[in-house]
């Protein structure tokens, strides 16, 4: 699937809930299906900077499309982690650079975007990005 | 007694409502809020005599004049100290603290030490950090118990007569511990150091008598007591501010001005450069005129009570741990649940619209002491109420339900 198809698919699955405290049990429970990082990659280097809780990110390149893997001290910041890899995850570098993130606004988590959250989840964002890039360069040369 | 219910009257915030539900804001050590009375001094400085300050002959340049300097003697009174002119406007603790630490670089020589506690806010460390960087002065830290107590035998082997400046909180922030400046002061001065108290935490809870307590210099900020925000004070004994070189340079403080020389303005203007915030100023002093119209006396007794049924009633929750259990503490409760990090707890409580701090409150080395992330940190002020407790509590189950 492509980006934007697994984007408009979390939109449909958060559309079914009607108040907040749903969207945050199924974030929860979402957090539990992240796929999780290696041990060995829970260095201080992966830590997301900006971030309240601990985020680690790690990012494999095969056949050419990025997987990423993660983990949070924090369950509502896995779950936020999850929702990005999801939607990030096995893509192509390029494919990362050029998609939007206007979906997280669409589900209802825009207040995790104000820099008052300690930018968790931009920083997050960037940081997949960052990832997008590393590899894209690899690729082309 | 206090009339909660009128006193709550006061502030137009309290009536918002947050996420759908009616506003409970428990961050009061970070931020207090602003009664109307304050807001009211704000626009009146704006709509009738915005003017700068000191310099115009004219009419409304005069009245602002007039207003900041009652305010400056309004801080005076308050903290009793024995000048007006010994009371500094800053920016904010911030601001007081670097200006003092950026004077004492000159006074301070390598080898020479400072003294600051182990229960610090980050911005009371840096300073010491940067002024013994520039020194080859040497920073020694009195240690804390597991209550969150300074130990106190351990500062008094720490002082000796390398000791330039001791420099502590009179209440701290992360944990709410009244630590026992009167003895920090005493023990310092026996060994002729210097002693700087931060009462960012204190001034909100009680009022400091600077002259009683015979301190070198003293700080505050005014957000923390229903004043705005960027506005602040230092007060510094006379013979103290006369030793120190001018932090920064600019109009306000010099008396004459050649390409030469230039030669200072006397206190406090010395320590005064540039146009002040003469609006945060003068709702500082208004901000203090409506606390002290309460009574700190009162306010006293009543946040203590706040804290002792919010203490009670936290602790009911199973797999709670309060941080900071001190036997003189002020309103102010660090806490996590067994297995649920700050940040989560914080975030369903903000849903409920309940305000607690959540983090490490820019007190790392508090944090890195009891090995936790963070805590989440419910500060109560005199307009708080026990039915807020309630919803606290409340919402901690409800929180603790969804995360575990």
């Amino acid at each position: 699937m492509e980006i934007k198809e697994i984007q408009e698919e979390i939109i449909d699955e958060f559309s079914m809930f009607d108040d907040w405290m749903q969207r945050y049990e199924y974030m929860i429970e979402l957090g539990k299906s992240l796929p999780l990082i290696k041990e060995e990659f829970k260095t201080d280097d992966n830590i997301i900077k900006g971030c309240q809780s601990k985020v680690w990110v790690h990012a494999d390149l095969e056949d050419n499309k990025l997987i990423f893997t993660a983990d949070s001290d924090a369950i509502i910041t896995k779950g936020i982690i999850a929702i990005l890899i999801r939607a990030f995850s096995n893509q192509k570098p390029q494919d990362i650079l050029d998609a939007d993130t206007q979906f997280i606004d669409e589900i209802g988590l825009k207040e995790h975007l104000s820099p008052t959250r300690a930018n968790g989840l931009v920083s997050m964002i960037k940081q997949l990005k960052l990832y997008a890039v590393a590899y894209q360069t690899q690729i082309e040369e | 007694m206090l009339d909660i219910k009128k006193i709550r009257e006061d502030f137009p915030i309290l009536k918002r409502e947050v996420n759908g539900k009616p506003l409970v804001y428990l961050d009061n050590a970070a931020t207090s809020q602003t009664p109307q009375q304050v807001i009211d001094a704000i626009v009146d400085y704006y709509q009738n005599y915005n003017a700068n300050i000191h310099r115009g002959v004219h009419t409304l340049s005069q009245e602002a004049t007039d207003k900041y300097e009652q305010a400056r003697i309004k801080i005076q009174k308050h903290f009793n100290a024995a000048k007006s002119y010994e009371i500094i406007f800053t920016s904010g603790t911030t601001h007081s603290i670097n200006l003092v630490a950026n004077g004492f670089s000159s006074l301070i020589k390598k080898g020479d030490e400072v003294i600051v506690s182990a229960m610090e806010h980050h911005s009371n460390i840096v300073p010491w950090q940067m002024l013994c960087e520039r020194t080859g002065a040497i920073l020694k830290v009195i240690p804390m118990n597991l209550e969150g107590e300074l130990l106190m035998d351990v500062y008094e082997d720490l002082l000796s007569d390398k000791t330039k400046l001791v420099f502590c909180n009179h209440i701290s922030n992360a944990l709410g511990t009244i630590n026992p400046i009167e003895e920090i002061i005493e023990k310092a001065h026996a060994v002729g150091a210097a002693v700087l108290i931060d009462g960012a935490q204190a001034a909100p809870h009680l009022v400091a008598d600077v002259q009683a307590l015979d301190v070198d210099f003293y700080t505050c900020s005014a957000h923390k007591i229903c004043g705005p925000t960027g506005e602040g004070m230092l007060y510094g004994k006379e013979e103290w501010l006369n030793k120190l070189p001018p932090y920064q340079g600019g109009g306000e403080m010099i008396a004459e001005v050649t390409f030469e020389k230039t030669t200072y303005a006397d206190l406090p203007h010395k320590f005064e450069a540039g146009t002040p915030n003469i609006c945060g100023g003068i709702a500082f002093g208004a901000a203090l005129d409506y606390m002290n119209a309460i009574g700190f006396e009162e306010i006293a007794k009543y946040e203590h009570e706040l804290l002792e049924y919010a203490t009670q009633e936290l602790l009911k929750i199973e797999g709670l741990k309060i941080y900071g259990t001190a036997k003189n503490k002020t309103s102010v409760i660090s806490f996590n649940i067994e297995g649920v990090h700050p940040y989560d707890m914080g975030s369903i409580l903000d849903k409920l619209g309940i305000a607690v701090r959540t983090g490490h409150h820019c007190a790392q080395p508090i944090m890195d002491f009891f090995k936790i992330p963070g805590t989440v940190r419910a500060s109560f002020a005199f307009y708080n109420t026990k039915e807020e407790v309630d919803v606290l509590v409340q919402g901690v189950l409800k929180a603790k339900s969804m995360l575990l």
